[in-house]
């Protein structure tokens, strides 16, 4: 349960350590302290196999992507068509969602791991350049990799004929610039090529298969290829055994808002529960002041909320799912009895609205319609036929039945996840993920603040005579 | 003299080599500008154009696109709040309407000295740490009224001049790949066979 002071916001535990290993060192993030404990070990073993061989290691791992979807990286790598050249590595270090912070950590504190895993992924997806994408706001993460690619450059561990052999790649670190949308994949290879960051259309623009410049890329989340050193170094067997067969291995979860010790904690997937996590004393220990939890978001802003009906759920996205919401990229905001439920609801649809790239429509005009309602409706000034209007410009976005928890007080049955939607990211569905959460759970505090329309019935007397 | 500087348009060629396709180094070019101005220029915009072989317009819409690009000077120190749900939740309200009295100025401001822009911002990626602010993109966590007081009092007596750089500057380290070391980047079109380690077999 310690904390380590120099790396702030983390919390350690008597856990398994996949990725978070080194953090207890001040010295982490230097070439001398990774390889004093194994590092660019799994590189060198993982040169002795054929990449073949590396490739179903992983896939056999079912290392799932840690940066929302949850996709097996193995399979995702699989999915290049064959005797394409050349494929390209593309990393996702454009953490933005809100309440999500673990990639950062990982980059600022252990990023020759991350090199490491890189590298691994290269050689065994035949990938023959790597683009390591860190959002442009973190300067000490950028700073860190730039130092820690210098160090492993000039110490033959990437760049040509890499410790002597065939495997050549060169890793490029580049620098974003301020777009929540980026975090999309297609957007993320659109900013890559230095245009603006709009996705792409899936099909035709598959990354696998056409990604950056139209060849076969993989795009893979930071902490998903901070996973690889460790498996390649302990084996599948040794990864599998963490966690479930659905979920093996660890992951990094933040929790923050009004628990008693919000961090980020490295926890066991699969098995770990929320109310473990929220109120077990080896992690968070309970909400604040003694207060009772209200709600939470489970996945990052983008995830439809959770009531504390649904606190013995596991971290397993097969019962995340059905429940009505998503596990996302590993962050949880906690909301106890005293939030201000529609205000929550109105910084988040804020955040997306703000985000909206503008390509499609309904994220465009709708997410700023959204705001621009709910902020009425916060601000005392709104009136009941606005939240019909919210529910109305929502579906417009989502059509269909929008996810939800179910709530045993309310009488209401879980619609699961995911949802329809009219636009090409999911940008424009999380404007209104918030609103349809709030609005479903917790439809009194919106309606004691709106007036009622009252209706007068006007006769044209004296008019038309 | 917002061009790029003659060293400057060394590292912006060196920048440019790393990728197959030069256009993609827009993003990096324009942080480079920015580090070496504090904002982009127009003039600035017309030369990375000729650099990576794009009109002034298309660098125009790259770099409008991106919040962290500014097209007007800023202060010295650019000092953005979070103001999303962790932080809200955590009173980045109340610690926004104390900057603003502190600073004299209200959020999207600058202070008559120059030193300070103040401004609102999107989730920093430190939630647990609530509320947080980034001063030219240095962090500051679980910030008090206080806490800021003393920020700006020790950025006004220059105390943090080594941590904090000036606007603009982002990384104060780059990455340098040695020319005997770098694979080189090549363009798509020019790559017709699959990597060496694979001894032409397919990758799975």
């Amino acid at each position: 349960m310690s904390s380590y002071p120099h790396a702030p916001g983390f919390i350690a535990g008597d856990r398994p350590k996949v990725v978070t290993s080194r953090f207890e060192f001040t010295d982490s993030y230097t070439i001398e302290r990774y390889l004093a404990t194994d590092g660019y070990s799994a590189l060198r073993k993982a040169l002795a196999k054929p990449a073949a061989e590396i490739h179903e290691e992983v896939k056999s791992a079912t290392v799932l992507g840690r940066g929302g979807a949850g996709f097996p990286a193995g399979t995702k790598w699989g999915l290049t068509p064959q005797q394409v050249w050349p494929r390209y590595l593309v990393v996702n270090g454009d953490e933005s969602e809100p309440g999500t912070y673990k990639d950062r950590l990982l980059m600022e504190r252990d990023p020759h791991q991350l090199i490491e895993g890189c590298l691994i992924a290269c050689y065994a997806a035949g990938l023959s350049q790597c683009f390591l994408y860190i959002r442009g706001e973190m300067a000490l993460a950028q700073e860190r990799v730039a130092t820690a690619l210098n160090e492993a450059y000039a110490a033959g561990y990437v760049g040509k004929n890499i410790l002597g052999s065939k495997f050549s790649v060169d890793i490029v670190l580049h620098w974003g610039a301020g777009a929540y949308v980026v975090g999309e994949e297609t957007a993320l290879i659109e900013s890559l090529e230095g245009n603006r960051g709009m996705p792409r259309l899936k099909p035709p623009f598959f990354p696998a298969a056409n990604g950056l410049y139209g060849q076969p890329t993989i795009v893979n989340n930071v902490e998903t290829l901070a996973n690889l050193p460790w498996l390649i170094r302990n084996g599948v067997e040794a990864y599998t055994a963490i966690g479930t067969k659905t979920s093996p291995g660890t992951r990094m979860v933040a929790v923050s808002g009004h628990v008693k010790r919000p961090g980020v904690y490295e926890i066991i997937n699969g098995t770990t529960t929320f109310r473990d996590l929220l109120y077990g004393e080896e992690f968070c220990g309970g909400i604040r002041s003694g207060n009772k939890l209200k709600a939470f978001v489970p996945g990052g802003g983008s995830a439809p909320w959770f009531t504390p009906d649904q606190l013995d759920l596991p971290f397993e996205a097969s019962q995340v799912g059905p429940a009505g919401s998503m596990l996302g990229s590993g962050a949880i905001m906690v909301m106890d009895e005293t939030t201000d439920i529609p205000a929550a609801a109105l910084t988040l649809t804020h955040f997306y609205a703000h985000e909206s790239c503008g390509k499609c429509t309904p994220c465009r005009e709708g997410g700023t319609w959204l705001e621009r309602i709910l902020t009425r409706v916060v601000n005392g000034t709104g009136t009941d036929a606005d939240l019909q209007q919210l529910i109305e410009v929502g579906t417009s976005i989502c059509p269909g039945d929008f996810p939800h928890a179910s709530n045993e007080a309310l009488g209401l049955s879980a619609v699961p996840f995911p949802y329809k939607m009219t636009t090409i990211c999911f940008v424009g569905p999380s404007a209104y993920a918030p609103i349809h959460s709030a609005l479903t759970l917790f439809r009194s505090e919106f309606e004691a603040r709106v007036t009622k329309r009252i209706t007068i019935p006007v006769t044209a007397v004296g008019a038309a005579s | 003299m917002s061009r790029l500087t003659d060293a400057n348009v060394v590292i912006a060629k060196e920048i440019i080599g790393r990728y197959p396709r030069p256009k993609s180094a827009l993003i990096p070019l324009l942080h480079l500008s920015q580090e070496q101005n504090g904002y982009i220029t127009r003039e600035a915009m017309v030369q990375l154009g000729e650099l990576v072989g794009v009109t002034s317009a298309e660098v125009y819409g790259t770099a409008t696109f991106y919040e962290m690009f500014r097209f007007e000077p800023v202060g010295k120190y650019l000092i953005n709040m979070c103001g999303t749900m962790s932080c809200a939740l955590m009173g980045a309200a109340e610690l926004m309407h104390h900057a603003e009295h502190k600073l004299g100025v209200k959020a999207g401001g600058t202070t008559a000295d120059g030193l300070f822009t103040l401004a609102h911002a999107e989730c920093q990626a430190a939630c647990t740490e609530a509320p947080t602010l980034q001063v030219n993109y240095r962090y500051r966590f679980r910030v008090t009224p206080t806490d800021f007081d003393n920020l700006i009092d020790d950025l006004r007596a220059g105390k943090l001049a080594d941590e904090i750089p000036a606007h603009g500057v982002l990384a104060k380290v780059r990455q340098r790949i040695p020319a005997d070391k770098g694979v080189g980047a090549v363009a798509p079109e020019d790559v017709t066979e699959g990597p060496a380690w694979l001894d032409g077999k397919p990758a799975l």
